[in-house]
């Protein structure tokens, strides 16, 4: 079998990885192949960042592992990091003018694993800056063959946004430059890009993942994910990527690492799919909303069972995280003071002015704003009556989910309220963007798992995406619904190029 | 408690004293703490806050708070939370202070000590865990800072007072007693100078009866004298300003040593908004009771309960137990001095006579005493069996110290300091003292009592002092048939 | 609660962010276009709900894991100043720090 036929990047990861591992094909040619698709779709804006000198190395070792039959699961596959995961072999910026150049001394924990399984990292992926939208229009970040900041394009149609703020992962995977990527999800990043961009996409519940070596947005609700073509693919990284982290990060759960594919194929006889009502109102797109309810009658004849659920509080989904979540980065943001790191105003009188002149040239519009609203949420007199209640009315939107899930296994519903928007559609209205995440935001506060699958098209061709969401450490069982959608569609096969 | 009055106010002091942990590693990170290294060679990513870096906590450092709130009587909090203080400082790479705030780890509590002899007790607020900020060097690099973060996030626990003291005496016989016990219990090395044991005295006057005036901090007192001079001095301007009709602002001070004055902090105006709320990298913190009981267990005996020992085992008088229990080594030293001599009392004697004189004019600890306490002992007891008299003791002490000499018996000899209790020897000079002073013993025929001293003094003369006063007078008597 | 343009000036201090006067304009707009949505979940009766912080609480306790106290760090210095902007004999330059 040569690299040509089938072409190399319409392998899924499961594929790739037992093509490679019987040397059917190089680590080392993989790797080309894909470095030279990610060259030859600049365009798009995907990549940040490449090192293709680091990369073929990866790959070169890789190759000997196989040779050696100490092949790791991923052994040799390529993929592709987020830019909010800092890496050693290649630069980070999380999108941020604040830290063009950055070069961190070592990698996440999430990175570790993946190059661990054996995986070879291609290069670093465009992102909303500090992972703060739902466009990727907020990245401040020269994609490679740009020299200036360039909106990351939706390979369904180049005038669309990928979604964000995982949109260069998104693009990358849909648009086969890397079979797959990381991302992560705060408020939706992994989800909505997924859903926008046709891909398959999971968050895992809350502390599976390590946060070590992910630059903080929102502590409380950062979490690492796998964006593939399938359910499949996701489950197998996944399984690479979660795990306790005992020594690096307090919120990882003690929870041992999974192999999240053992139920991929389990039967769905039985499985009640509840049906949020709160999902299916008057701001749902009837594009979107007939690619879901096409989705449902699929689960039907694989034998679910449709259950009306609520969740009263989905709209209170809106206020509570864009209270918690710049409250948080308002202080996770601190450390961007020009002394120890990243970028630092050239013309100050003193120190006060250097912190505010490097913070106010370092960080875009979007983060400021998150910035000022955390700062004020927090603020003397305004604690109480903000991040206080917020904090409350988050307890009780997970136990809504509680309530829902004594009637039914797995909730189902629109990752977002309509198809990829065109880029500069929201212009200068911050709060359109907030509202198109409100179908990702309960998950988001719960920790809950939850994921993106491809469930067919909308309006102009764009992607619909399913939204699935679990309970506290069910991926197992997500992952497995998706699978069984997916082998029932071809809706994840769907190839834009 | 009763207030002594200055100029006709009443002194308020409370403290704020942070303690650094004698743990190895921080309290968030596994960088060393060790004292003195080159500059940030000891800060690692996690206490640079380089971007994707989390905390973690040390376990010890939870060990030392349980120890402190046991010895000061204190509730350990079952479940406590850490804060973020919010504020921007280039020796705080994070732009926050991970802290306590809500819910401290101690809570309330008190410290107890003699001050002239009254007994005082200063009520603790609460001791929570924090982390310490790095260092700010002021030499100047072309009108800038160097900043060196190795001591960012060595671990603290910062015991806070209520306004309890009223004087600076109080104030410093508070601070000392605070000082010997994290020394005593081990959770901190006490070394002002290098700042493991730093001091801010919250100090405000008022008229007797009036409500509390307005506080100025003084910040890092890092000696007892300093603390001494700048309250006083900070005392004595209070009181000035409000004689002149000037009103006291809340400020943070800074004690100069060279000047002895205190000048107010350029204020940071925001100061007052640190925008504290809980860690969202950090989960609360649970103690569970059997781990209070299992540190519980194996503390050591702390100075109260042993100077109650002291006096019920060694029949000490109350003084003598409080002094000999300052410190572990001088409670340790007095302890082994006691049992290899069996004379508790003399051994207290020696401790706080000849030594702790010795050892304040080199103003030195007892671990550098010269003698040992099995010196101590051995000397303890030539005196008891009567070898040698109490001023032959002394010479011996002093050949010790002096370090010419390291056996007791063996100075004893060579000095020839051994009492002649050899009656054969004596008889004979006491007989040749006779026949030399005829004169002494008619008078003393004659009833003249002083006329038997002065024999007895040319028998001692005689004898080079080495005779026993005690038989050489017997002998005397007998032959005078007095 | 509408914020005023003194609150803005007041928390891009805290925030230290130096804003223009015409940011300043737009970010007060956009702040209280936004916290215009918030009255709903301020009016929301959380009497006797426990604020959560690790979502995970929800169903399970979720408390602080400690470390052994090691120290295993090596010196790094090189490495970690390397993205700093100032740095002169190990140390980090910042403007002169007036007490």
């Amino acid at each position: 079998m040569t690299s040509s036929n089938p072409p190399l990047h319409d392998l899924s990861v499961a594929a790739l990885a037992s093509a490679l591992r019987e040397r059917h094909v190089s680590a080392l040619e993989t790797a080309q192949h894909f470095l030279a698709r990610a060259q030859q779709h600049q365009a798009l804006g995907a990549y940040v960042a490449l090192n293709e000198e680091a990369t073929l190395a990866q790959a070169r070792a890789a190759d000997a592992r196989i040779a050696a039959g100490t092949a790791g699961v991923l052994e040799g596959v390529p993929i592709a990091h987020k830019d909010i995961f800092v890496t050693r072999d290649f630069p980070t910026t999380a999108g941020s003018k604040m830290l063009v150049g950055y070069q961190s001394p070592f990698d996440a924990t999430v990175v570790t694993q993946l190059a661990q399984a054996g995986a070879v990292t291609l290069g670093k992926l465009n992102c909303d800056e500090f992972a703060m939208g739902s466009a990727n229009e907020n990245s401040a970040v020269a994609p490679v063959g740009f020299d200036a900041p360039a909106p990351v394009r939706n390979p369904w149609n180049h005038d669309h946004v990928p979604g964000g703020s995982s949109g260069g992962s998104a693009v990358a995977v849909a648009a086969r430059l890397a079979p797959a990527a990381t991302g992560t999800d705060t408020g939706g990043s992994i989800r909505q890009p997924a859903s926008f961009c046709g891909i398959t996409g999971i968050k895992p519940t809350y502390g599976r993942a390590s946060r070590y070596g992910m630059v903080a947005y929102a502590s409380s609700l950062d979490q690492a994910g796998p964006m593939a073509r399938s359910a499949e693919d996701c489950a197998i990284l996944l399984s690479a990527m979660c795990g306790p982290d005992p020594d690096r990060d307090s919120t990882s759960l003690d929870m041992p690492a999974e192999d999240f594919s053992r139920s991929l194929n389990d039967s769905l006889d039985g499985l009640r799919i509840g049906i949020p009502k709160e999902f299916f109102g008057d701001g749902l797109a009837s594009d979107v909303r007939a690619a879901v309810d096409a989705a449902l009658r699929e689960y039907e004849k694989l034998g679910a069972k449709l259950v009306p659920i609520s969740l009263p509080r989905t709209e209170l989904s809106i206020p509570v995280y864009y209270i918690i979540a710049p409250a948080e980065a308002s202080s996770n943001l601190s450390r961007f003071d020009g002394v120890k790191f990243g970028h630092r105003a050239n013309n100050f009188t003193d120190l006060e002015d250097m912190y505010k002149k490097t913070r106010a040239e370092g960080f875009g519009a979007e983060v400021k704003r998150r910035i000022m609203t955390g700062a004020y949420v927090l603020s003397h007199g305004y604690y109480d009556a903000y991040y206080l209640q917020a904090q409350k009315v988050r307890r009780m939107i997970a136990n809504d989910f509680q309530n829902a899930f004594q009637d039914c296994d797995l909730i189902a519903g629109p990752v977002a309220p309509t198809v990829a928007w065109k880029i500069g559609e929201h212009g200068n209205d911050p709060l359109a963007d907030y509202l198109a995440d409100i179908f990702t935001l309960p998950a988001s506060l719960a920790g809950l798992p939850g994921m993106s699958v491809p469930a067919g098209f909308g309006a102009g061709g764009m992607p619909v995406g399913l939204q699935l969401i679990g309970n506290y450490f069910a991926e197992a069982r997500l992952l497995n619904a998706a699978h069984r959608l997916q082998q029932a569609t071809d809706f994840h096969l769907r190839t834009p190029l | 408690m009763s207030a002594k009055l200055i100029h006709g106010y009443e002194v308020v002091i409370g403290f704020e004293t942070h303690a650094q942990l004698a743990t190895k590693s921080k309290i968030f990170s596994r960088a060393s703490t060790a004292f003195g290294a080159e500059p940030n060679t000891q800060a690692c990513a996690v206490d640079l806050a380089l971007p994707g870096t989390l905390p973690v906590m040390n376990r010890e450092a939870v060990a030392c708070a349980i120890k402190l709130g046991l010895a000061l009587g204190s509730h350990i909090a079952p479940v406590s939370i850490f804060a973020r203080k919010n504020y921007f400082y280039p020796d705080l790479p994070k732009g926050y202070q991970i802290s306590q705030f809500e819910i401290p780890v101690v809570q309330g509590g008190e410290v107890s000590f003699f001050l002239e002899g009254e007994k005082k007790t200063v009520r603790l607020v609460r001791a929570h865990l924090e982390e310490d900020a790095g260092k700010s060097l002021h030499e100047d690099f072309l009108g800038q800072s160097g900043i060196d973060l190795n001591r960012a996030g060595t671990p603290l626990l910062e015991i806070v007072t209520e306004p309890d003291m009223r004087s600076s005496e109080e104030a410093v016989a508070y601070a000392k007693e605070l000082h010997k016990l994290v020394t005593w219990i081990g959770v901190c090395d006490g070394n002002m100078q290098e700042g493991s044991f730093r001091c801010d005295a919250n100090v405000s006057v008022r008229k007797p009866g009036q409500p509390l005036g307005t506080r100025r901090e003084i910040k890092n007192l890092n000696s007892f004298k300093n603390m001494q001079q700048a309250i006083d001095y900070e005392i004595r301007w209070q009181i000035e300003e409000i004689e002149d009709g000037r009103a006291i602002q809340q400020a943070t001070v800074l004690f100069n040593p060279d000047t002895g004055e205190t000048r107010a902090m350029r204020t940071k105006e925001d100061a007052a908004d640190y925008r504290y709320f809980p860690d969202p990298d950090l989960p609360p913190l649970v103690i569970a009771p059997e781990w209070v009981e299992r540190v519980r267990a194996d503390m050591a005996e702390l100075p109260r309960v042993m100077a109650a020992r002291f006096v019920q085992d060694y029949g000490l008088p109350e003084y003598d137990a409080t002094l000999l229990t300052q410190s572990k080594a001088m409670a340790a030293y007095f302890e082994a001095a006691a049992q290899a001599s069996g004379q508790a009392k003399l051994a207290s004697n020696w401790i706080m006579g000849e030594i702790s004189r010795r050892l304040n004019a080199q103003d030195s600890g007892i671990e550098s005493a010269a003698v040992s306490a099995a010196q101590l002992a051995a000397l303890i007891g030539r005196i008891q069996d009567g070898t040698i008299s109490n001023n032959a003791a002394r010479q011996v002490f002093e050949a010790l110290w002096s370090g010419e000499a390291s056996d007791v018996d063996a100075v004893i000899e060579a000095k020839g300091l051994k009492q002649m209790n050899d009656s054969g020897a004596l008889e004979k000079i006491v007989d040749e003292v006779i026949a030399a002073n005829p004169g002494n013993v008619e008078q003393f025929k004659a009833g003249k009592d002083k006329a038997f001293n002065a024999l007895i003094g040319q028998i001692m003369k005689a004898s080079k002092g080495k005779a026993n006063p005690q038989q050489a007078t017997d002998l005397l008597r007998a032959r005078l048939g007095g | 609660m509408a914020l005023t343009p003194q609150d803005i000036g007041r928390i891009a201090h805290l925030a230290r962010l130096e804003l223009s006067p015409s940011e300043s304009e737009r970010m007060l707009t956009q702040l209280n276009g936004f916290f215009a949505t918030v009255e709903q979940m301020r009016a929301v009766d959380t009497s006797g709900i426990e604020p959560l912080a690790h979502p995970v609480a929800t169903i399970q306790d979720v408390q602080l894991r400690l470390r052994d106290d090691v120290a295993s760090e090596p010196n790094q210095r090189e490495a970690n100043q390397k993205s700093a902007p100032a740095v002169e004999r190990g140390l980090f330059l910042v403007p002169k720090v007036i007490e």
